[in-house]
């Protein structure tokens, strides 16, 4: 069987990033594996813009922002494998992967990155209620029909879910012709961020409803006919009276993203409310040596992000490799009031110079506290003015604040400041 | 002229056809549908019954029983996945214990094997089992099935051995002729010595074509959860409750493809083509099947689908010549325990009924296997690499929640009942049943049949007419 220091499975941003940060670590031996034909994932079909305002301070197309990982991943000769679905992985860090030119290849790896990005949550996922036909289409698969093989899936379109990719689909269809009649966001306020809402939905006059949902989808002739959208009550049931009918062609979805960690549940790694794994201040996941960032570990917002936290992944898989992880406590972080998960689970090295938690709010909320506590004392308090579930928060507490650290749990609550 | 024209290439007319193509005989199997099994038979709970639980005497009981011992055969020599992981039914209640006798009785009177279970006996077999079961019944013989390549596989066997497939062909008239009949489709006129009405939901209506029936049909529609690969054990039998006059009730169970399937409900409709699904009926399968197995992970859901099967005014198959004409035979209500009767049913057709009508001479040649398909998941990794070296596109995979590869899609294209739609494809080989529910592979698999037919993408249809997937070719200047 052949080795390799570092096995990297997923070459879009984050693992890119996790594979340019190890070679600069020292790590020298690294495979990325990509299962598509072409590295950068799934912003080869984001062709709009926006994509660096963090990392480059300036706005690209999502092809033009991977393409600068491209350069980087060839500029030092990082080796990748292009079409290789890794089959399988093991406790033990054998990486299995197929490929038309390879066949069946076998690694055994000191450390493994998970970079498999996300899937889009689909209509049996939340139970659709109506027919089942074509013109049901998630909003990523019709993007990539539209922007990679220039098809139109829809042409009189109702979207359900604010999400990012539905907006920016909303945009992107309307622009080829098609008409996009609403889009209908389940909860009482948009999941997408403020700048999609204006730029793709206002700007073309798109409404958006807010807490209605689809009550049926009728299509009995093998595709959408039309579409029903009911105004939900506060316990997410349909309010009979307030039907809306669309005639249309197509419901496009965009009603959530999920990581894609199959391999990580097959081998057993503790798993977190994100659906994706548990991870430590190394962005370790509870099996030794296997890594994991990006949107499979949990959806982020924006791609940038993925970029740091494929960084930091990277940064954490060259210290184990060269056996330079310090780990001198375990105390795990929870989510409290009002906050739906945090990033990393566990801080294992108290000495850091600090550590960013990245966390999601559970609603939108205004003049608040986040506070981190232990055992009621508190440890680090921020004010905020406004925060909403569309946008992750990153916050940084330095080797000062972690010192303050007593026991072995710490919370991250939102708290209304009086 | 043809010997014989089947209608219907659900389960039941393709066991026939492939029996019938065991005869020197001219065999046309006709389907309104552009793919076989894609309407009852492509969406039940796939179990193959023991036969416990049909009126000991009737045609249920009978096949149901006849047809279980075929199927390791049959899926020997069809290349289908089957495995007889046995069933329980629960109860749930002092009374419940008290009817899991009379159950029991029955599988006897039915010559099925079954014991009750004891409550440990039953906690032993099936950990996660509510703590209010009190004791089961246990059917080892009951198996699960990949429906849909047990249908496709069949025909394919069937079209192999001589017999015609027609697909996209919709019987609209039926003469009777006498010493023949004329088939009137939307395409074109057969004349044959035997017609055999094995239309699904839609025997009524051919069979009214020739006689005046005194049975009718009512469709009885089943809405059902699929859950992902969820861990091996949740259950390891295929769990009922106890059977009311509406069917055998919710049940759970794990599918061939290592998924967990909940359901059905039970409710008769009117529409034969309406098959959506609905948030109370889902919400109340849900219910019972919690009652019975509480543990079931519900946000694993990846499909929720609704299948419908006729029932009979006589609450039994009916499987007899038209009394107008003897060469007109009626196999309708093929409902629950179809799928599991349907090889047995063909037997007797064709043994006990076609016999009488024609000479059936052996056909020498004909092999009752099909070519084995090549399922890269059920290799190793050397015999995997083998097969990639001889063909690469074995190595590039479409579909990865499922890891099909492009080549086990390309194989499909050169076998007798070759996939036409995504769905099809779907069925035949998995691509866009795992997780994602094709939302990475559907364009891949959308493009590749373009390719094969040599059509504009624009026209490949997910399932019937009237279901392409993509409606405009954006051009670019």
């Amino acid at each position: 069987m052949l080795n390799k220091d570092l096995v990297i499975i997923g070459g879009g941003s984050a693992g890119m990033a996790a594979a340019i940060e190890a070679k600069k670590n020292g790590v020298d031996d690294i495979l990325i594996l990509e299962k598509d034909s072409v590295l950068g994932g799934i912003l080869n079909q984001c062709i709009h813009n926006g994509f660096g305002l963090t990392e480059f301070k300036e706005e690209l197309t999502g092809p033009e922002y991977l393409q600068r990982f491209v350069k980087q991943v060839e500029e030092l000769g990082i080796e990748y494998r292009c079409d290789a679905l890794v089959l399988d992985v093991t406790k033990d860090k054998v990486v299995t992967y197929s490929n038309a030119e390879d066949g069946v290849v076998s690694l055994q790896a000191k450390a493994i990155v998970f970079a498999t990005g996300c899937y889009e949550r689909g209509a049996g996922a939340i139970q659709i209620p109506g027919d089942r036909c074509a013109g049901i289409i998630t909003a990523g698969t019709a993007q990539k029909y539209l922007n990679i093989h220039g098809f139109l899936a829809g042409k009189r379109i109702v979207i359900l879910g604010s999400g990012d990719i539905g907006l920016i689909m909303a945009r992107r269809m309307t622009l080829e012709g098609a008409k996009v009649l609403c889009v209908s966001e389940i909860m009482p306020y948009s999941n997408g961020l403020n700048r999609n809402i204006a730029q793709c939905l206002t700007d073309y006059d798109i409404p958006l409803y807010l807490s209605r949902s689809v009550s049926k989808v009728v299509g009995k002739h093998g595709r959408v006919e039309k579409v029903i959208l009911s105004a939900v009550d506060d316990k997410m049931k349909f309010i009979p009276g307030t039907e809306m009918e669309f005639e249309c062609d197509t419901l496009l979805l965009s009603i959530g993203l999920i990581p894609y960690v199959s391999l990580l549940d097959k081998i057993k790694a503790e798993m977190s409310s994100t659906r994706g794994a548990k991870v430590n201040d190394y962005f370790e996941t509870s099996i030794p040596g296997v890594f994991a960032c990006g949107n499979c570990l949990h959806v982020h917002d924006v791609v940038d992000f993925v970029t740091d936290e494929g960084r930091d992944a990277g940064k954490g898989a060259a210290k184990y490799i060269k056996g330079l992880v310090e780990k001198n406590t375990t105390i795990l972080v929870k989510p409290g009031d009002g906050i739906s998960y945090v990033i990393p689970q566990t801080i294992t090295n108290k000495n850091a110079d600090s550590i960013t938690f990245k966390f999601r709010v559970r609603r939108p909320i205004q003049n608040v506290f986040v506070t981190f506590e232990d055992n009621g004392n508190e440890i680090a308090k921020f004010v905020r003015p406004v925060l909403i579930p569309s946008e992750m928060v990153m916050l940084k507490l330095n080797q000062a604040q972690l010192a303050k650290i007593e026991s072995g749990e710490i919370t991250v609550s939102i708290k209304e400041r009086k | 002229m043809y010997d014989i024209v089947v209608i219907g290439a659900g389960v039941t007319g393709a066991f026939i056809s492939r029996k019938l193509a065991r005869f020197n005989l001219n065999v046309l199997l006709i389907d309104r549908e552009n793919d076989v099994g894609n309407v009852t038979s492509n969406a039940n709970s796939a179990i193959v019954h023991s036969g416990y639980d049909p009126v000991p005497g009737s045609l249920k009981a009978k096949f149901n029983v006849l047809g279980n011992k075929m199927f390791d055969q049959i899926s020997d020599e069809l290349d289908v996945h089957f495995y007889r992981i046995g069933s329980i039914t629960v109860a749930t209640s002092e009374a419940q214990l008290d009817m899991l006798k009379g159950l029991l009785e029955r599988s006897h009177e039915n010559g099925v094997e079954a014991r009750i279970l004891s409550k440990e006996e039953l906690r032993d077999l099936e950990p996660n089992v509510s703590p209010n079961a009190l004791g089961g019944l246990l059917a080892p013989t009951a198996g699960i099935v990949d429906p849909f390549n047990l249908v496709a596989h069949a025909v394919e066997n069937a079209v192999d051995n001589g017999v015609v497939l027609h697909l996209d062909e919709e019987v609209i008239d039926i003469k009777d002729l006498k010493n023949h009949f004329v088939v009137k489709t939307n395409k074109a006129s057969y004349e044959s010595k035997v017609v055999i009405n094995a239309a699904g939901l839609g025997c009524e209506k051919i069979a009214r074509m020739v006689e005046d029936v005194d049975w009718h049909l009512t469709p009885r529609k089943g809405e059902y959860f699929v859950l992902d690969h969820y861990d091996l054990g949740l259950v390891n039998h295929v769990i009922f409750p106890l059977p009311s006059e509406k069917g055998k009730g919710v049940l759970v169970s794990l599918t061939s493809s290592n998924n967990y399937i909940v359901g059905p409900s039970s409710e008769l409709v009117d529409d034969t083509e309406d098959f959506s699904t609905d948030g109370p009926t889902l919400g109340d399968v849900r219910r019972q099947a919690t009652d019975l197995i509480p543990s079931i992970p519900f946000n694993q859901v990846i499909r929720v689908f609704s299948g419908i099967r006729p029932t009979t005014s006589r609450h039994d198959f009916i499987i007899e010549s038209s009394k107008v004409n003897p060469n007109f035979i009626n196999v309708a209500g093929i409902e629950s325990p179809g799928l599991v009767s349907a090889p047995a049913i063909a037997e007797y057709v064709v043994d006990e009924i076609v016999s009488k009508l024609l000479n059936l001479e052996a056909k020498k040649s004909f092999n009752p296997c099909i070519k084995k398909y090549a399922k890269l998941n059920e290799l190793d990794n050397k015999a995997r690499e083998e097969l990639i070296k001889e063909n690469p596109e074995y190595g590039k995979i479409i579909c990865s929640c499922e890891k099909v590869s492009l080549g086990e899609i390309n194989d499909l294209f050169a076998r007798s009942v070759p996939p036409h739609t995504v769905k099809a494809v779907k069925k035949r080989v998995r691509a866009g049943f795992g997780k994602c529910q094709g939302g990475f592979c559907s364009p891949y698999v959308t493009l590749i049949i373009a390719k094969h037919y040599g059509i504009n993408p624009t026209e490949v249809k997910w399932d019937k007419d009237g279901s392409e997937i993509l409606l405009e070719e954006v051009k670019h200047a």
